[in-house]
């Protein structure tokens, strides 16, 4: 392991050309020794107690705990068959860019990653659920599961272990819904990509009825370090209690936009430092931290450590980690515009209240910013924050519209009510 | 008639013989890319190949973003649409192209040369704006250089 990826495991080995790790430098910088210790001295349950210690938190932005998550999985010889671990490689959230690095960069990470989590769930076939939009990763997940196998890293008895894994990519047609895990298996299996309804969890019951677990691309990347480095490693690579280092990155009017690997409790503000600060002439208004489905914080908030609990405090996620900025020569109310619009386009038809709702916002939101909204529209939106809130939708896609609609109508307060006053829109 | 070579690349995505209609998708790809769309009767052949309706095909075929239903030009430009681009200069870019095209958005440009769609995050917003023709990603689009990024693409 060289000294970068001591302290940035996923990207410490990254080329800095851009192209992808072959299998041969891969190895060079460690690649695959995980497996050979988790396949050859661990059992099933002793990789998920390792993960479970590490307090390893799910990337994709939820934060649920993976080997929490995996201990929920039937085990032993009753458990039904074949089970599944099928990779989330589907990133969709708008402003989200950072899967996009570990699958273009280091394709074996990500593979080794996903041995080890079936290995733990002992599932034997494996689905990499990724974007159609990604081509480039397409080409090189492609190269690196046939390296892979030819290794003799996948397939029948790996490493003379008893273990067999088959790997298969799988390229979505796109819909953001497939974010939403039981909506990537009815994809997976051939169907609309609409949610199911939960409980039964994907755990007990996912593709094709049978154990299945879902799990994000920069989750599973980190799974051989910990393997390899151990928990206390791990925990120390955090500057608070959730475990390891985060991809974060920011886009929008900053000087270097841009993605970097940083431990998990990095501030805001020193995220922004790295990306150089606010272009000249252009000053911070607000920050989206973690993805389209997370809730504004403000320049009242720079302080704030970025990791799955500490943002909460502060009323909004850290979600996928890659702040959005909004700076002052950018319409509030047209940036928010702009995100229902995508969430409306997405919403999958399944329930009313998003189907419905989402596109009624779009109009409402659009009128106020062609100068045509009414005072009232104020209190409709507020209405629809509620209605479309947590728990009385089928699945999370509207909840989270909601999240930066409802803390832009708190803090854009004056934004909306002058569109409305002046009747157009003054960054126009 | 879906062609051996097609049936063969499909086949390649059916990893569990008892869901063949799982590959359906990956079918839908394929076909779009030899025939540019999915009309009616690659509906029923692609059906009929994986032991589904075509309604039930057709119900995929309509929900997912990446399949074309209607005929395309020969490249296909994907704007992002989304946040990040649209604080980068999504409407200016689009606006941009699309006078320069001499076409709405959706639409095909008359030799059949282009079709322009919007397209959700591209995922590299810190890049951004941003575009795809066909299978590239082209990152920091440059208004004043569309003419150079389009030459390639005959």
């Amino acid at each position: 392991m060289s000294e970068a990826a001591k302290e940035r495991p996923l990207t410490g080995d990254l080329r800095p050309d851009g192209a992808a790790l072959s299998l041969k430098e891969y190895e060079a910088a460690g690649g695959y020794s995980a497996i050979r210790t988790a396949l050859g001295k661990m059992s099933p349950a002793g990789v998920t107690e390792l993960v479970k210690t590490a307090n390893l938190r799910g990337r994709g932005g939820a934060g649920f705990p993976t080997g929490v998550k995996w201990a929920l999985v039937p085990m032993g010889p009753d458990a039904p068959r074949p089970k599944y671990l099928v990779v989330n490689a589907d990133e969709m959230e708008p402003g989200t860019f950072k899967d996009r690095l570990l699958l273009e960069g280091n394709p074996h990470q990500l593979i080794e990653g996903v041995i080890l989590a079936a290995f733990a769930i002992q599932a034997e076939t494996s689905y990499i659920f990724l974007r159609g939009e990604y081509t480039v990763a397409e080409e090189r997940i492609l190269r690196a599961i046939d390296e892979a196998r030819a290794a003799g890293y996948l397939g029948e008895n790996i490493l003379g272990s008893g273990f067999t894994l088959h790997l298969y990519l799988h390229m979505s047609i796109g819909r953001y819904i497939c974010g939403e895990e039981t909506a990537l298996l009815n994809a997976l299996e051939g169907k609309r990509a609409t949610p199911r309804t939960k409980p039964p969890f994907p755990q007990i019951s996912g593709l094709w009825g049978k154990p299945t677990i879902v799990n994000n691309v920069e989750t599973l990347s980190n799974l051989p370090h910990i393997v390899n480095r151990g928990v206390e490693w791990f925990k120390g690579l955090s500057r608070t209690p959730n475990g390891g280092t985060k991809l974060f990155g920011v886009s929008g009017k900053v000087k270097r936009p841009g993605l970097w690997e940083l431990p998990l409790g990095t501030t805001i503000r020193e995220i922004l430092d790295l990306a150089g600060g606010m272009r000249d002439g252009h000053t911070l208004r607000a920050i989206i931290p973690g993805g389209a489905s997370t809730d504004f914080v403000g320049p009242e908030h720079l302080d704030v450590q970025m990791d799955f609990d500490t943002v909460g405090k502060v009323g909004s996620r850290m979600g996928t980690g890659t702040m959005i900025v909004l700076d002052d020569k950018t319409c509030p109310v047209g940036m928010v515009h702009n995100l229902i619009q995508f969430f409306a386009q997405e919403s999958c038809g399944w329930c009313t209240p998003c189907r419905d709702g989402l596109p009624w916002i779009q109009k409402v939101m659009a009128a106020i910013e062609n100068g045509e909204g009414r005072p009232e529209d104020l209190d409709m939106l507020r209405g629809h924050t509620k209605s479309l809130g947590m728990g009385l939708t089928f699945c999370a896609l509207a909840p989270g519209a909601m999240a930066p609609l409802g803390s832009a109508l708190v803090r854009f307060k004056d934004e909306f009510d002058r569109h409305i006053r002046d009747k157009r829109c003054a960054w126009r | 008639m879906l062609t051996e070579d097609i049936k063969k690349e499909i086949d390649s995505h059916i990893h569990e013989p008892q869901h063949r209609a799982a590959a359906c998708t990956e079918a839908l790809r394929i076909v779009q890319r030899h025939r540019g769309w999915i009309d009616d009767e690659s509906i029923r052949e692609v059906a009929a190949y994986l032991g589904m309706s075509s309604h039930e095909l057709d119900s995929v075929a309509t929900f997912f973003n990446l399949i074309h239903r209607r005929p395309v030009g020969r490249h296909v430009i994907r704007i992002c649409a989304s946040v990040s681009c649209w604080v980068m200069g999504y409407d200016a870019l689009r606006d941009g192209l699309l006078k320069h095209l001499g076409v709405g958005m959706g639409q095909t440009t008359p030799d059949g040369r282009f079709t322009v769609v919007p397209n959700q995050c591209l995922g590299c917003c810190d890049h951004a704006p941003a575009l795809m023709i066909d299978r590239d990603l082209h990152r920091d689009v440059n208004l004043a250089a569309l003419k150079e990024l389009l030459e390639p693409y005959r």
